[in-house]
């Protein structure tokens, strides 16, 4: 009667949910000298087999069973998981993998409630939760990392955390343990993700060079030039917006008249120097002329994006 | 009472109809009939009529009186549940190949009621390149008795082919005292509402009805026709880009809402919705298809209502060049020519403010993004 066999896994992250099964295995192993480990979906387990499964070995021996996908399981299965789950076997592991969500939320709670394990594996969406895992990661690994060069590790890898956690291994193996913005800058060049966004902000600062290669890198990378259209259409639309608004709102009143969060009107006040309402205008027109010719108006995508930045740079120069 | 009723200020197409329809029942008495033919393309600007001229035609050719009005036959006609009718109404963005050869397959049979069996092709213009030569070997080898009413804006909207086997019948822009007269006699309307709306519609009856109706109508094209006195800068310009966009849009939901509800509801009782309304098991595709299909109308119908707010501009600034130039045509906006008379400027920059209008257009057909487009139609308009 001990429910410290049984794990439940939430999250649809795979690398963490990976290694929380992972985890289990590897203490089962280190009890038993022979673990059996099986690997189940609910589409490949009839409630009948789980009994099987779980009932005592003959030949003694560890064994781990892991359920992936629980949330798809049946109204029959989750009841036979949730009854093993109030009573379960004692030289059994028993891994349920549910991703979360509403789908399948009273297998959750059952096993909750039988005093299950809980290992939460929620995707990281915040960067400065991403910095966090870059540096576990590399401790991990055994060697450190300091906050800035796990930030440029981030901006030449992406977000994909196996990809991430592979490059932590790898720099760690490759210096020796102490990871330093140099080391990082020797093996990883470039950027991975670059948005239309980032090409926006360079362009309507005037940096026409950073816009350019930054446009390029996002090509690159797979961004959509649609995207990249928009992006602008956005940045400069902004200028007009802001550049236009009302002289006596401030604040709060300029953020609902606008329909933009404060910080984003405090850094389009600061791109707006050096713009002339007369170049926003032009530079307005010139975005709308290349969405027609990404969306196949013209021959080359590229080239069409790349004319617009330059059109939007020299807008605000005035010329 | 007879079945042209429904057309309005056609009055020559009414009588080349008359003509073919008497033509037509001296075909089938066996005496003559040299001016009936088989094949039929009504073509004219949009809100002109098109449809309502072809089933008027059919009715006529279909009643023993040569369209009555009152009997059997020509109201089965005119509500649509004729059974040698059979009407083609394009829903998608392009009628295709397979279905034009059904389609030539059930014209093939004999009229049940012994006069003509009628296809009313409706946008004959959205038919693909192959679905219009499927068409073709049907129009050139016509059995005896089937005729072919095709509806399409222009003649050069159809393959040359086609447009050669079929005898024109072209309807002009109804003059506005027509469509006034009309909404005057038919829908009650106050004459004066009547004749602003006309002109306003600029001979698109249907149009001009909704106008004369619908206060929301009414107001959304004042609003439009006040953009041009709000391009004080760029950030309003901006603004009313946007106004514009979100007008439009809010248009189509409120038309296709009641529309697409009424369908999902329909389609759900067909596949068998339980009282509690639960769908039995693999139905979901086929409701997916259907929303599918709904976004993509309310797409074009977002598209519709935005090319018409630019027409009632564009009609703003026709009337501008109307007074700047000092011709002697009615304006469409009679009420605004205090207003007009006020703007300063020169003509030749009413005409880029134009031209930018009908570039906006165009780039919403490409699929420009639609704020971003009318946005830069906006800067054009300011500077001129």
């Amino acid at each position: 009667m001990s429910s410290e066999r049984l794990t439940l896994v939430v999250g649809d992250e795979e690398l963490l949910v990976d290694r929380a099964i992972g985890d289990v295995v590897a203490a089962a192993r280190a009890r038993e000298d022979e673990v059996e480990v099986h690997e189940l979906t609910p589409a490949s387990l009839a409630p009948a087999a789980l009994a099987e499964l779980t009932s005592p070995s003959l030949f003694g021996g560890g064994r781990v069973v892991v359920l992936r996908s629980a949330q798809d399981c049946g109204k029959d299965l989750a009841a036979e998981i949730g009854r093993y789950a109030a009573n379960p076997a004692d030289d059994i592991d028993f891994v349920v993998v549910h991703a979360g969500g509403a789908k399948g939320k009273a297998l959750l709670d059952a096993l909750t409630k039988a005093g299950a394990r809980k290992v939460t594996c929620q995707k990281i969406t915040r960067p400065g939760d991403r910095v966090a895992f870059v540096r576990a990661e590399v401790r991990r690994a055994g060697g450190s990392i300091g906050e800035d060069a796990a930030r440029t590790l981030l901006d030449a890898v992406g977000t994909d955390l196996r990809e991430l956690a592979s490059a932590c291994s790898q720099l760690v193996a490759d210096t020796g343990g102490k990871i330093s913005d140099e080391a990082v800058a020797r093996y990883h060049r470039g950027r991975a993700e670059v948005s239309g966004f980032t090409v926006a902000d360079r362009a309507v600062e005037g940096r026409l060079a950073e816009a350019l290669e930054q446009l390029r890198w996002a090509l690159a990378t797979g961004v959509a030039p649609v995207l990249i259209t928009s992006a602008l259409a956005q940045g400069v639309r902004s200028l007009a917006k802001v550049g236009g608004a009302p002289r006596g709102l401030r604040g709060a009143g300029l953020a609902k008249e606008l329909g933009m969060p404060p910080w984003k009107i405090d850094r389009v006040r600061a791109q707006l120097r050096g713009w002339e309402p007369a170049g926003v205008a032009r530079a307005l027109q010139g975005v709308a002329e290349t969405d027609a010719q990404v969306k196949g108006g013209g021959a080359d995508p590229a080239y069409a994006l790349e004319k617009a930045i330059a059109q939007i740079v020299a807008a605000r120069a005035g010329r | 009472m007879t079945v042209y009723d429904e057309l309005v200020g056609q009055e020559p197409v009414i009588e080349q109809l008359r003509a073919a329809a008497a033509a037509g029942a001296e075909a089938l008495a066996g005496t003559g009939g040299g001016g009936m033919t088989h094949a039929w393309l009504f073509t004219g600007p949009p809100g002109s009529g098109r449809s309502v001229a072809a089933r008027a035609f059919a009715a006529a050719l279909l009643c023993p009186d040569q369209g009555c009005g009152h009997c059997a036959s020509c109201h089965q006609v005119l509500s649509g549940s004729h059974a040698d009718v059979e009407v083609v109404r394009p829903a998608g963005l392009s009628y295709g190949v397979r279905e034009t050869r059904e389609l030539v397959l059930r014209a093939a049979s004999s009229p049940t009621g012994g006069r003509w069996r009628i296809v009313l092709f409706e946008d004959a213009d959205r038919s693909t390149e192959q679905a219009a030569n499927a068409l073709l070997k049907a129009i050139e080898e016509p059995p005896a008795r089937t005729v072919w009413l095709l509806c399409a804006p222009s003649p050069d909207d159809l393959v040359v082919t086609i447009r050669s086997r079929c005898r024109l019948v072209t309807l002009r822009t109804p003059p506005a005292r027509a469509v006034a007269e009309v909404l005057v006699l038919r829908e009650g309307i106050d004459p004066d509402v009547a004749a602003a709306a006309a002109r306003a519609a600029q001979g698109h009856v249907g149009r001009a009805k909704r106008l004369a109706t619908d206060e929301q109508a009414r107001r959304r094209r004042a609003e439009v026709l006040a953009v041009p006195g709000r391009l004080s800068g760029v950030g309003p310009a901006v603004e009313a880009a946007e106004a514009l966009v979100k007008a439009a849009e809010a248009e189509a939901k409120e038309l296709g809402a009641s529309l697409d509800a009424e369908e999902t509801a329909a389609m759900r009782q067909a596949l068998g919705e339980s009282a509690k309304g639960r769908m039995p098991r693999g139905t979901a595709g086929a409701l997916k298809e259907l929303e599918d299909r709904q976004k993509s109308r309310t797409t074009r119908m977002k598209r519709d209502a935005l090319d018409r707010a630019l027409l009632d501009l564009a009609s703003y600034y026709r009337d501008l060049l109307v007074v700047q130039l000092g011709a002697g045509v009615d304006l469409v906006n009679a009420d605004r020519e205090r207003e007009l008379r006020s703007v300063s400027g020169p003509p030749e920059a009413t005409l880029r403010r134009l031209e930018a209008i009908m570039v906006c257009r165009e780039r919403l057909g490409a699929n420009v993004n639609p704020q971003l487009a009318v946005e830069a139609m906006a800067m054009a308009l300011r500077t001129g």
